[in-house]
């Protein structure tokens, strides 16, 4: 074999709706078989938070944004003699093809390996596609590719609504709709067209199954496939939105193998090498099928493939693309036996997608053709019901399980109907209440197209709930019953008006208490030498023994990835792991979504593939007889269990439970501050519109108002007036005695600050301060943040400092934690303080190269001195690292794409430069910000604002920009002699209007929409909120704050693109 | 109906031979059977697992947890009198046992409930077993005689493989299909999957399927192309006859295919020697590597005993070899027209990556 001695790697950049943090879990595995051969690798991913990118992964690294031109520079310098493109979604995917188009590729001799790209474009130009597939009589749905509007609408006439469009290169189908006449076409092809040269009109099959084939294929012709799954939500439901079980539940034999056959013939006539994913629909009443895509990459569905089965999918497609034979490889689970094989599971596994909807005003709630879910969850059970209940928990939503949940205000009053034909992201709730309502399986399964099957398990979680609800004295086999069917103890306290400590006690005594049960890829038939492991209460005896020679410690993971908790988390996680292997103990994982590192079963030394509940950790705790919990790394699920944990006599390491506490609880936080002498915004607990007016009016507009408890989807909101305050309580949290709200004072025109550090013993030994670009309005997490800070005063990075040394002295903190300041002129002020490691962890650590969650182990272990000095990650850094968000608007139909105090972004990047415009103008890139060619539109609201933007204006006019503006604001900027063209609204129907210039019909568009609004106020179907939605829509860059705008001018001044720096992390020294 | 509440279900317990007790509830018939327990990993195909002729004499426990999803199809029949789903005429395992019954079946090809059809077919079932616990006891101790126990009604253990379990489940007497077939096949039954049948006949050929024992070199009417000796249960040193008779074919040097069972009778008739499995072969996902190529193949397999390839006369090679355990998984003579294959070509259940092998053999007989 020759195999390459260099390779580029290209990962799939930030996390948005689509891509998420699966294809760092496929690139990291990837990287581990490539550094097994010895070869040097060289990766490109601006996911500064990812574990691929972390200095012992790979060889080199490059912060830089995943484009054509980047990537060449970075080519032009390293020389790899190789390309890998399947292992970074669609962005590498796309990235790669055009490199090789251009001819890239061939000039610099990189070969790509594994799938060729002709292969690759045969499953991405759905033409292609077809023509092969009819190459070798495959079916897939009558479909017709067209280019404009008019051609869609002929073809739907022939092909007979309903029908659907999807466009040609587009990950998690964006830009896909379900369109039942002309009218719905006419609407959705204008704007797949805007975003894609290509659409595809394709016959609908309604309620027909959706099933997928994780395909793999080495270069001697070997294939096999490694694992089936059914989508429990039929054909019109994209995939990345429906339940998905593995295995297949509702196929025959034959169906699963004439599928399976089909797959094969297929992934050979295309010549894949390394892992395909292929989506088939399959009548729910015939014989008949139809292929509907084909992913020549590691995808989502490969990665939950891989934790379902075991099967390291991604680590097996980089040794096939080096030339390696299947039946070369051995499976990693068992050791002995090989690679070429099928996984037999003998249990199932369940997986639901989490949504943030009710993050985004306006947003559509409706599930469809099209991706809105932002992370996902898996769950392992030898029942339905156990797994499926499962995975509801570990939504992170509230819910108890799938029956016992606390009344939900927003499900009543709803037409069932409506929302069962019609789904929306609570549909299994829908359903369920649908059967208690007495709907029969039958009536649900023809308005909703779920196999009955499905809707028979879902009704059985009912029935034992009403058994339970019934029951006067739980019996043993009741109780049993129960925990077999996946109820938690929480849910059965619930229901029977108990406490779950009250349950769990009981079912101890009766010795209830779920057993251990590996995953082994071959259901027992050869013993497994990995422990990748979840709890059942369908079995009687664990398949392992827990005594260790080494101490033990359990980290929890992040969960559910979310708005606002994502890979950063299971970077800390991953890191708090390597740091206790190192240092010689047992590392036992506990987490539950498939998407990430920590839950690849070689990261630790046991994996517990399950929930992190106070009743499940607990459970492993004492099963394990560990030595004690990390609760600080995952984020805000496990930090929010510490104190049930330590409740049920779970050793927690480093900081207190009540130390936790005492940050989170607003009460005594707040008490504590006063104490210390440190300033904060006003605030107060209230539970009334008058008392919410009073205190308003005391301490003046505008107020911050938000729900004092969160379940999900927090609402978040800045009043400038009674009538928003009013508005708000009215619409978004019914406020009263039982749900009270926190009101605080906002402070305007104040900069946001954060400290991230790590404490021995109430000492801080490290620390990081960050500032943000925009003031406080803007949510941390949507912030832009600059480390180290260049823009602060002296005094107010002492006074940070201080402050962070008083609360650590007070709190006793040992481990990691985290402040959020507001600071105005020198005046400092704490808003927030967390615990645990934060969303900036990853960030600050590896512009400063000094590992935070590497530290925070440490000292949660006892293994840091308080005694000594403290380290500031600043010092000495002569670069610096911008980190920018990632929003995923495009994908949120009808969401406004407006940064405020609830964060709206999806993930984040960062890169480093020699100055602040050089990072800051990577990092947007990075993020899928085209830099602007030519048309500016500038549109601010209140003259504050417009006179704080006049000189960059002048800037932006004077580079040569073509200015145009709204009514007002061109008014202003004629005042001032800076030449626009001044626009209509898109609601004066007069020309020359927004519209035209948005969706390029007259032939000029826009590159940049700046557009700032007067106040943060919620009036929805404002003209400002249609130019921002139709610049999401029609994929123009859109800036609504007035900070970052003026920074963008500055940048565009100041640095030209062809000079941005292209140098690899370790050159910045 | 609420599923594993099992309120109105009879206890049942399967009884290992060590002593082991698992205890659970009834879903099939309401009667006591002793058998070899055994395990298979394969997801999908109950209906076919059940009706294959080599789970005579023995206690099927499957491994995939959740069982009856889909229900069972009716029995229809294609226009060569064989039923379209099964594998034979009826059920041949001698039990099930499982983890978690789906009382609640869908599919539109399914005609009853798995439970309807044990019941019908009078065979016991058992769900709420710790089926993986139970394979790791027979992974690690090896196949086991064992009893399904329903209700107090209990029965004696018995080893079926001292039966001749073939000539228990074979045809018994001549059966012609497909007589306008271009090849004549003699396709030796000792336990036969109907889907050698239509394998067979799907390539054209007519198939004159006999008993185990049947002497068809002396049957002067039979016209025959070429020789399929078909899978079945139990051990193969007890087909004494059908060895006998094959090994006289071999003389007269007919085409051979040995499929399993068939596999094992063959080399047995060439002089080499079979031996028992510690836990067999019974999956859909069992690598087999072709010797000569080096190509390998997703197999479903269904065995007990075992070819020793070291005891096979020169002439003879390994066709195929098991991936995971090294175990001989085909033969092939170097200048002879005999080939056989341990694992199922046939598929049903499972992949369908060696159906090729029937072509080869039809090659054979050109």
């Amino acid at each position: 074999m020759d195999k390459p001695t260099k390779i580029l790697v290209l990962g799939s950049g930030s996390i948005k709706i689509g891509e998420a943090g699966e294809f760092d879990f496929s690139g990291s595995q990837a990287l581990k078989s490539l550094r097994e051969e010895g070869i040097k690798t060289v990766l490109v991913n601006p996911n500064i938070a990812t574990i691929q990118s972390d200095e012992k992964m790979a060889d080199k690294i490059y912060f830089l944004p995943i484009t054509p031109y980047f990537v060449e520079k970075i080519i032009a310098k390293e020389h790899p003699d190789g390309i890998l493109l399947g292992f970074g979604g669609q962005t590498a995917l796309n990235c790669g093809v055009v490199l090789h188009d251009s001819g890239v590729l061939a000039k610099y001799n990189v070969k790509v390996l594994g799938t060729p790209i002709e292969t690759i474009k045969a499953t991405e130009d759905r033409e292609l596609f077809v023509k092969k597939l009819n190459e070798i009589n495959l079916k897939t749905p009558r479909s017709k590719a067209v280019t404009n509007v008019n051609d869609a609408l002929v073809a739907a006439e022939k092909i007979v609504y309903p029908i659907i469009i999807r466009s040609a290169y587009a990950l998690g189908g964006l830009g896909s709709a379900i369109c039942k006449n002309e009218e719905e076409l006419e609407d959705a092809a204008k704007q797949a067209l805007a975003n894609a040269p290509q659409i595809l009109v394709e016959e609908y099959l309604e309620h027909w199954k959706e099933i997928e084939y994780e395909v793999v294929r080495d270069a001697y012709d070997n294939c096999i496939t490694v694992c089936n799954m059914e989508n429990l939500d039929p054909m019109g439901i994209h995939t990345g939105e429906s339940i998905v079980v593995a295995p297949s539940q509702t196929l025959t034999n034959h169906e699963y193998h004439k599928l399976r056959e089909i797959s094969i013939k297929l992934i050979r006539h295309l010549g894949i090498v390394g892992e395909c994913n292929i989506q088939f629909a399959l009548d729910q009443n015939s014989d008949e099928y139809r292929i509907i895509e084909v992913n020549a990459r590691l995808s989502r569905s490969s990665a939950l493939a891989s934790k379902a089965t075991g099967y390291p999918l991604a680590f097996v497609a980089a040794k096939l693309a080096l030339g390696y034979s299947l039946t070369e490889i051995k499976n990693s689970i068992t050791q002995i036996t090989i690679a070429c094989f099928e996984p037999a599971l003998d249990y199932i596994v369940v997986k639901i997608p989490r949504w943030d909807l009710k993050k985004f005003r306006n947003v559509s709630r409706r599930i469809g053709s099209s991706m809105k879910s932002v992370g996902e969850v898996m769950a392992i059970g030898r029942t339905f019901e156990e797994a499926i209940q499962k995975a509801v928990r570990m939504l992170d939503i509230g819910a108890y399980g799938l029956v016992g949940n606390k009344a939900q205000a927003k499900l009543q009053g709803y037409d069932i109907k409506e929302e069962l034909a019609n789904p929306t992201d609570e549909r299994l709730f829908v359903i369920v209440e649908a059967m208690k309502e007495g709907y029969g399986v039958e009536q649900i399964h023809k308005m909703t197209g779920i196999d009955e099957w499905f809707l028979h398990k879902l009704n059985n979680v009912i029935s034992v709930g009403e058994q339970l609800t019934a029951t006067k004295n739980l019996t043993p086999q009741l109780l049993k019953t129960a925990k077999q069917n996946g109820f938690s103890d929480r849910q059965i306290a619930k229901i029977i008006g108990s406490k779950a400590n009250d349950v769990r006690a009981l079912r101890k005594n009766h010795g209830i208490v779920p057993v251990v049960k590996q995953i082994d890829t071959l259901a027992a038939e050869y013993p497994a030498k990995t422990n990748y492991l979840y709890l059942t209460y369908n079995g009687n005896e664990d398949d392992i023994t827990f005594r260790s020679s080494r101490k033990k410690i359990i980290v929890l993971g992040s969960g559910v990835y979310r708005i606002g908790s994502s890979v950063e988390f299971d970077w800390c996680c991953v890191n708090a792991v390597f740091t206790l292997r190192q240092l010689g103990y047992e590392a036992v994982m506990v987490n539950y979504n498939p998407e990430t590192v920590s839950t690849d079963y070689d990261v630790c030394d046991k994996l517990y593939f399950d929930e992190i509940s106070s009743e499940t950790v607990t459970d492993i705790y004492e099963k394990e007889k560990a030595d004690g919990v990390i609760i600080s790394m995952g984020g805000q699920i496990p930090n929010n269990i510490a104190l049930k944990l330590a409740e049920l006599g779970v050793k927690i390491l480093g900081t207190t439970p009540e130390s936790i506490d005492k940050a989170e609880d607003r009460q005594k936080f707040s008490q504590l501050l006063d104490k210390l002498g440190i300033d904060q915004p006003r605030w107060e607990e209230l539970t009334s519109v008058e008392d919410a007016e009073k205190f308003a009016a005391a301490a003046g507009y505008p107020v911050l108002v938000r729900p004092s408890y969160v379940l999900s989807g927090a609402a978040m909101s800045i009043s400038f007036s009674d009538e928003d305050l009013e508005q708000y309580l009215d619409k978004a949290s019914s406020v009263s005695e039982e749900y009270p709200v926190v009101i605080s004072k906002f402070i305007t025109n104040s900069k946001e600050i954060e400290i991230d550090a790590v404490a021995a013993n109430g000492k801080i030994v490290l620390e990081a301060i960050t500032e943000h670009i925009e003031n406080a309005g803007v949510h941390s997490g949507d912030a832009t943040m600059v480390f180290p800070p260049k823009k602060l005063y002296v005094e107010t990075t002492r006074k940070i400092s201080e402050i962070a040394a008083k609360i650590a002295d007070a709190l006793k903190i040992t481990g990691p934690f985290n402040i959020q300041f507001l600071a105005k002129e020198n005046d400092v002020k704490v808003i927030e303080c967390n615990l645990r490691a934060s969303r900036s962890f990853p960030f600050v650590s590896k512009v400063s190269k000094k590992n935070f969650a590497e530290i925070a182990t440490k000292a949660v272990l006892g293994l840091e001195s308080a005694a000594s000095e403290k380290v500031d990650a600043a010092e000495g850094i002569s670069y610096v690292g911008v980190k920018s968000p990632q929003f995923s608007f495009t994908r949120l139909k009808g969401a406004d794409p407006l940064t405020s105090v609830e964060m709206a972004s999806t993930g984040e990047v960062a890169c480093l430069g020699t100055n602040t415009y050089d990072a800051f103008l990577k990092a947007i890139m990075a993020a899928g910000f085209k830099l602007p060619e030519k048309n500016i539109l500038i549109s601010i609201g209140g003259d504050e604002a417009k006179v704080k933007f006049l000189p960059y204006a002048k800037k932006l006019s004077w580079l040569g920009f073509a200015l145009f503006a709204t009514e007002h604001t061109e008014l202003f900027l004629e005042k001032n002699k800076i030449p626009a063209t001044m626009l209509h609204k898109v609601s004066e129907e007069k020309s020359p209007n927004i519209l035209d210039y948005l969706d390029g019909k007259n032939g000029e568009k826009l590159h940049l929409v700046i557009n700032i609004p007067t106040s943060f106020t919620k009036k929805e179907l404002d003209d400002e909120y249609v130019i921002r939605r139709k610049a999401a829509d029609y994929g123009i860059p859109l800036i609504t704050n007035l900070q970052l705008a003026r920074l963008l001018a500055e940048a565009i001044a100041a640095v030209k693109p062809e000079e941005l720096e292209v140098k690899a992390w370790d050159e910045y020294a | 109906m609420t599923e594993n509440i099992g309120a109105a279900l009879k206890d049942a317990k399967l009884v290992l031979q060590d002593g082991t007790v698992f205890q659970g509830k009834s879903f099939g018939a309401d009667v006591s059977v002793p058998g070899e327990v055994v395990f298979n990993t394969g997801m999908v195909g109950y209906p076919e697992s059940l009706t294959d002729p080599s789970y005579k004499g023995q206690i099927l426990v499957l491994t995939y947890p959740l069982i009856g999803n889909y229900g069972v199809p009716g029995n229809d029949k294609d226009e060569h009198g064989l039923p379209l789903s099964f594998e034979s005429e009826k059920i041949r395992a001698e039990g099930l046992i499982v983890s978690n019954y789906s009382f609640n079946y869908s599919h539109y090809t399914a005609a009853k409930s798995l439970a309807d059809w044990l019941k019908e077919e009078g065979k016991p079932a058992i769900f709420g077993i710790d089926t993986r616990q139970l394979t790791k006891k027979l992974r690690e101790k090896g196949v086991m005689l064992g009893k399904i126990v329903i209700g107090n009604n209990d029965v004696e253990f018995e080893d079926p493989n001292l039966r001749n379990l073939a000539a228990e489940t074979c045809t018994n007497n001549k059966v012609t299909y497909n007589h306008s077939g271009k090849k004549r096949i003699v396709l030796i039954d000792c336990g036969v999957k109907l889907n050698i049948i239509r394998s067979l006949i799907n390539r054209r050929c007519c198939v004159i399927r006999v008993p185990w024992d049947y002497d068809f070199l002396a049957d002067k009417e039979l016209d025959f192309d070429g020789i399929v000796i078909s899978n079945g249960p139990g051990d193969p040193k007890m087909c004494t006859a059908t060895i006998n008779n094959v090994a006289a074919a071999m003389k007269e040097e007919h085409p051979i295919f040995g499929i399993c069972l068939g596999n094992q009778i063959l080399a047995l008739a060439a002089g080499g020697d079979t031996y028992k499995l510690k836990y067999g072969h019974r999956s859909q996902n069992q690598p087999c590597i072709n010797n000569e190529t080096k190509r390998c193949y997703i197999t479903t397999q269904n065995h007990g005993y075992a070819v020793n390839m070291k005891t096979m006369p020169s002439g003879w090679e390994e066709l195929f070899v098991n991936a995971n355990d090294g175990t001989n998984e085909g033969l092939r003579h170097k200048n002879k027209p005999f080939m056989s294959f341990q694992a199922h070509p046939e598929a049903t259940p499972g992949p369908l990556d060696t159906a090729f092998l029937f072509d080869e053999f039809l090659g054979m007989m050109k």
